[in-house]
């Protein structure tokens, strides 16, 4: 397909153009959901519960309806009469269970923190007061917490009616692994333990709701990824017709993939405010953040690897447990970090043989969701171990090991013995550009030097393929009402300037500064002559918003088809006026110009203000068509994906006395296909990279045997911060992906993919020589020393 | 995150802030940079009648030199201790301790006489005022009382300081020309508490007949471990009057091992933190020994 673009004007698409939309950012003059202030607004508070697993007995609310500034008092039962509850099934996949979610707790509470009550008051101070006027009964049920032990026969079952707390079990084979592992003359093993871990947004998730009774209207303003999914979901559960209501999301502070999701609390108040007529305000504080937004990961995985004496790759397993709290999240499922571990892990490598298990059990804990990157970075951190164990136990350098067993650059279109379809990918060019990038041979002679003086320093390695952009043949047959085509509105204005209304939406990552270059690029004007208006479901056209990387590669593709579309409409007009046929103009610098030599022949300006106001100069039977509207979605006889790919390397030292991780430097080599803005692109990875090492070494949700979270607040969920943080160097390949005309793929997990496998990868290098091996993240100082205390024994 | 009502004053006296407090006892909190206070009042982990805001008090902020000692004054914020060349000059141990208590806009308002009267187990400034042998002057309706930093700190988050006493003052005796110290704090992120630290100070005997010379006095602090700053006193007295050699490193870890008894968080288990300690120690010896010239 057709990736040119014009030729005889500097280009915009690939430039680092600052993001003109950050300015009111730094003026303070953000406008988040809990800068809105409505009249007669209520503040609402959850009493959330204080157990993991219980019954509720009784709820006594008297009290708490006669303290000050209470307006409203709402339990579970009171939502449910006009709120239907969600379930986390998937229409394709019968054997999935979920239980039915209500927006608070009914019979039972399935976690600490689910909300129970609902306190509606005047101000915030007032609803928190009344917290402990309202008494409710609990019967304490014994927690399921360990996912080894919510299988076990006598574990109690957490949704009785399911019969079982195993929620789903996926299996893959391919080729015949149990004969090449009998047959292999290497077979390495490993376990490893990945922590629960949260995302922490600059932004807690917040809501306000206003119904209006009069109109049976609803608006919504929601720090939310999809305001689509979102009306959607008011519309269906609240049972308002679609076309009265409208979600908003105003300025959001960091999402993560944590705002994805269809949250109980933000349901209620939506709820609460038609009940009450009135608006209703819900923002989470930090504490009941770390309590109610999404977890993710922890998983457990046994894998093993077959390697032939000349360090090929010939089998591979891996057994997957992933533990996903009390309830499948609906439209979105939890099952995904389990199937992208066994459909990923070692994915850029040509085996043949594989088989992959997982499986999905219920525990009472917070409940797992999205958080940037899915799943695959647990497949990139097994992959990546494993092949560095096979490429130790044949005595091959662990680089030239997955050079040796990459898949072929002639071997594209390629799909693997994990079932994913590659279009093209560029792991040769990737690895050789990271090799000379990071000085590979001199850092390890650098290493054996520092090893001789008893420094442990460790290299590591980690190769990544992020799927980007998911297409309707994976969210359609799930039936779970999730768009995956974006669109996009450009209105010319009378000025010649842009209107462009996206269904892409901002959390933050410079989506929609890149959408707003590939408009300039195609009508020849300048990005600040471009508005770009987004996150409105009842004004932008319909979408997926922003979530699985996906907003430059499919809402940008819409962006430049509406472009192309207008700047036509505009030529012809032009033609018009200036006597030309359309083919002989093109638009640049804000001006018609003649195609052949440049010379320009009117102001864009002027097309536009004839064509809205002096229709009277033009022929009879020209229509200005100057508001153009046009979707994207991924065609349904290729992958419902765009395979994005990339490699990082850390370098570290270990404090083998300590236990302390030192990082010293940090690469990354990315492809994404086409980069709009090398700016923001960069600073994706690196904000990637930063949130990997995050959960790496740092981000750990400790919970007790009674399914307390121990560590809910900033002081003690230890986030990562600057002053730790190595300097990451960033370098590209561009391999756009045919299937669009754009031709860029997604970056936004890219960084997050790659980090914790790279670390895992380089403290084990690092620990080598000394027989010691880290099988748990995150590496905190006592995971090291337990690693080095048994080899010792 | 909303706290509970209270009252506020502003108390701009200190016989003011003292009347108070007599007034209403375990019912009032002072706060002076309030950077633990307002969390825990936000997480209604403290609901206070009474709030007294020492802030505006003359008189209670500043670092002084007498002649035999450095009087702190309890309002006086980390930022000042760090910055302060009286410290640089005769208190080198909290001039080290100082980077690493918590982060910028923290010690931008954060007070020595709060994180005293916290007495957070894994805090730097108090083990380096129970090292460095500091005495606390403690001010109340009834008068002034002196308590010396080993006895203040009782327990976790709990002192000898009375519900009708404010810490007013901070005396630290100035560190002596041949004076040594060290310290060192093991953590995840550059600015938090420690999963271990250490602050000592050391004194060297010079060998009357030989150039050999030995511990004459020494002070080993150890926090993060056990409810309160910890000072490693038979360890000590193991190593005053020895030269520090390898011999005596492997001895004081072993002493140290049975005078420790950390108790457990979520930073690791009681033996990680008792092996932490022991790195600490020989840490500190080490650097010790190569500062008297015993070890290279």
């Amino acid at each position: 397909m057709d990736n040119q673009r014009p030729s005889d004007r500097e280009s915009i698409i690939g430039k680092s153009v600052p993001r003109s939309a950050l300015r009111q950012l730094v003026h303070g003059r953000g406008r988040y959901t809990d800068d809105i202030q409505l009249p007669r607004m209520l503040e609402l508070v959850f009493v959330r519960s204080p157990l993991a697993h219980a019954k509720i007995v009784n709820i006594n609310i008297d009290d708490a309806l006669r303290q000050p500034g209470i307006a409203h008092i709402f339990t579970g039962a009171d939502i449910a009469e006009i709120c239907k509850p969600w379930n986390g099934e998937a229409a394709h996949r019968p054997n999935l269970k979920s239980a039915p979610q209500y927006p608070l707790a009914m019979e039972q509470v399935t976690w600490q923190g689910e909300p129970i009550v609902a306190i509606l008051a005047e101000t915030r101070a007032q609803a928190e007061d009344a917290i402990d006027h309202v008494f409710i009964d609990f019967e304490e049920l014994p927690a399921v917490v360990d996912p080894h032990g919510a299988l076990e026969a006598s574990a109690p079952l957490i949704h009785p009616d399911l019969g079982t707390n195993l929620a789903d079990e996926q299996l893959i084979e391919a080729g015949s692994p149990d004969e090449a592992f009998n047959k292999a003359l290497h077979v390495v093993e490993a376990d490893f333990t990945f922590g629960r871990q949260t995302g922490v947004t600059l932004e807690p998730r917040s809501v306000i709701a206003d119904y209006n009774s009069g109109s049976r209207s609803l608006t919504v303003y929601q720090s939310h990824q999809s305001p689509f999914q979102m009306q959607d979901l008011y519309a269906q559960n609240l049972a308002i017709d679609e076309n009265n209501v409208r979600v908003i999301c105003p300025d959001v502070g960091g999402a993560f993939g944590v705002k994805l999701h269809i949250y109980g609390d933000e349901v209620a108040a939506v709820a609460s405010s038609v009940l009450t007529g009135r608006p209703v305000k819900f923002v989470a504080d930090r504490m009941e953040s770390f309590v109610s937004d999404t977890h993710a990961r922890d998983h457990r995985v046994k894998a093993r690897m077959a390697v032939s004496a000349n360090g090929r790759i010939q089998a591979f397993e891996v057994d997957d447990l992933s533990a996903v709290g009390p309830y499948g999240h609906a439209r979105r499922f939890s099952i995904v970090e389990g199937l992208q571990t066994i459909t990923s892990a070692a994915a850029p490598y040509k085996f043949k043989h594989y088989r992959g298990r997982t499986r999905i059990v219920y525990q009472n804990k917070n409940m797992i969701g999205m958080y940037r990157g899915v799943g695959l970075p647990i497949a990139c951190a097994v992959g990546e171990q494993m092949v560095d164990l096979a490429a130790a136990a044949v005595h091959m350098d662990p680089l030239e090991f997955r050079r040796q067993n990459y898949i072929d650059d002639d071997m594209y279109p390629h799909t693997t013995a994990t079932g994913i379809h590659f279009e093209q990918l560029s792991l040769h060019q990737c690895l050789t550009q990271l090799k000379a990038l990071m000085n590979y041979d001199e850092l390890r002679q650098e290493q054996q030097q520092q090893r001789e003086r008893g420094i442990y320093r460790g290299i590591g390695i980690a190769t990544f393929i992020e799927q980007t952009a998911y297409g309707s043949r994976y969210y359609g047959p799930t039936e779970a009402r999730v768009s995956v085509q974006e669109g996009c509105t450009l209105k010319l204005e009378p000025t010649g300037k842009v209107r462009c209304l996206t269904s892409a939406t901002e959390q933050g990552q410079g989506t929609t500064a890149g959408i707003a270059q590939i408009v300039a690029e195609e009508l020849g004007i300048g990005v600040d002559d471009i508005s770009v208006i987004h996150g409105d479901s009842g004004t932008t056209p319909y979408g997926g918003g922003s979530w699985a990387s996906r907003g430059a590669a499919m809402a940008g593709e819409a962006a430049l088809k509406a472009a192309r579309q207008l700047q036509s409409n505009i030529l012809e007009v032009a033609a018009a006026l200036l006597d030309l046929a359309p083919q002989e103009l093109t638009l640049s610098r804000s001006r018609i110009c003649l195609k052949h030599n440049g010379q320009s022949c009117m102001e864009l300006e002027e097309v536009a203000k004839i064509g809205h106001f002096r229709q009277d100069q033009l022929p009879a039977d020209l229509q200005p068509e100057f508001a153009v509207t046009r979707s994207h979605v991924p065609r349904n006889d290729v992958p419902p994906y765009y395979v994005a790919n990339g490699v990082q390397a850390s370098y570290l030292e270990v404090d083998t006395h300590t236990g302390i991780i030192r990082l010293l430097r940090h690469w990354a080599v990315d492809d994404c296909g086409r980069i709009l803005n090398p700016m923001i692109v960069d600073e994706q990875v690196r904000g990637g990279i930063v949130q990997g090492i995050g959960g790496a070494l740092l981000e750990k949700c400790h919970y007790d045997l009674q399914g307390q979270m121990l560590n809910a607040s900033m002081a003690d969920y230890l986030v990562p911060m600057a002053s730790e943080m190595p300097d990451i160097h960033v370098e590209h390949v561009e391999t756009p992906t045919r299937y669009t005309q754009l031709g860029a793929k997604g970056v936004g997990e890219a960084g997050t993919i790659g980090a914790i496998g790279v670390m895992w990868c380089a403290i084990n290098d690092a620990l080598r020589p000394l027989g010691a091996q880290v099988k748990e993240q995150p590496f905190t100082p006592e995971v090291i020393l337990d690693a080095l205390k048994q080899t010792h024994q | 995150m909303k706290a509970p009502l209270f009252d506020y004053v502003n108390a701009t006296s200190l016989d003011q802030a003292l009347g108070l407090l007599d007034q209403y006892g375990e019912e009032a909190r002072i706060i002076a940079g309030g950077q633990s206070l307002m969390a825990t009042l936000n997480m209604r982990l403290s609901q206070p009648q009474v709030l007294i805001d020492i802030n505006s008090i003359q008189g209670l902020s500043g670092v002084r030199e007498t002649r035999k000692d450095i009087r702190i004054g309890a309002l006086t914020r980390h930022m000042e201790l760090l910055e302060s060349d009286i410290v640089k000059e005769h208190l080198p141990l909290i001039a080290s301790a100082m980077p690493h208590v918590a982060h910028v806009a923290i010690r931008n308002r954060g007070t020595i006489g709060g994180s005293l009267s916290m007495a957070d187990p894994a805090a730097e400034l108090p083990a380096c005022c129970v090292a460095l042998d500091a005495t606390f002057e403690l001010s109340s309706r009834s008068g002034q009382r002196v308590v010396k930093a080993r006895d203040f700190f009782s327990g976790l988050y709990t002192t000898e300081r009375q519900d009708n006493e404010i810490l007013t003052q901070i005396t630290i005796p100035k560190c002596a020309p041949q004076q040594l110290h060290y310290f060192e704090e093991i953590n995840r992120r550059q600015g938090d508490f420690a999963i271990v630290g250490l602050a000592c100070t050391a004194a060297v005997k010079k060998g009357l007949m030989s150039s050999k010379r030995s511990l004459k006095a020494l002070d080993v602090v150890i926090f993060g471990c056990e409810d309160k700053p910890t000072r490693l006193a038979q360890t000590c007295l193991h190593l005053i009057g020895t030269s520090i050699d390898k011999n005596t490193i492997t001895a004081a870890k072993q002493k140290l091992e049975q005078e420790l008894n950390p108790t457990a968080n979520l930073e690791g288990r009681a033996d990680t933190k008792l092996h932490l300690a022991t790195v600490l120690l020989e840490r500190a010896l080490l650097s010790l020994a190569r500062d008297i010239g015993t070890i290279d």
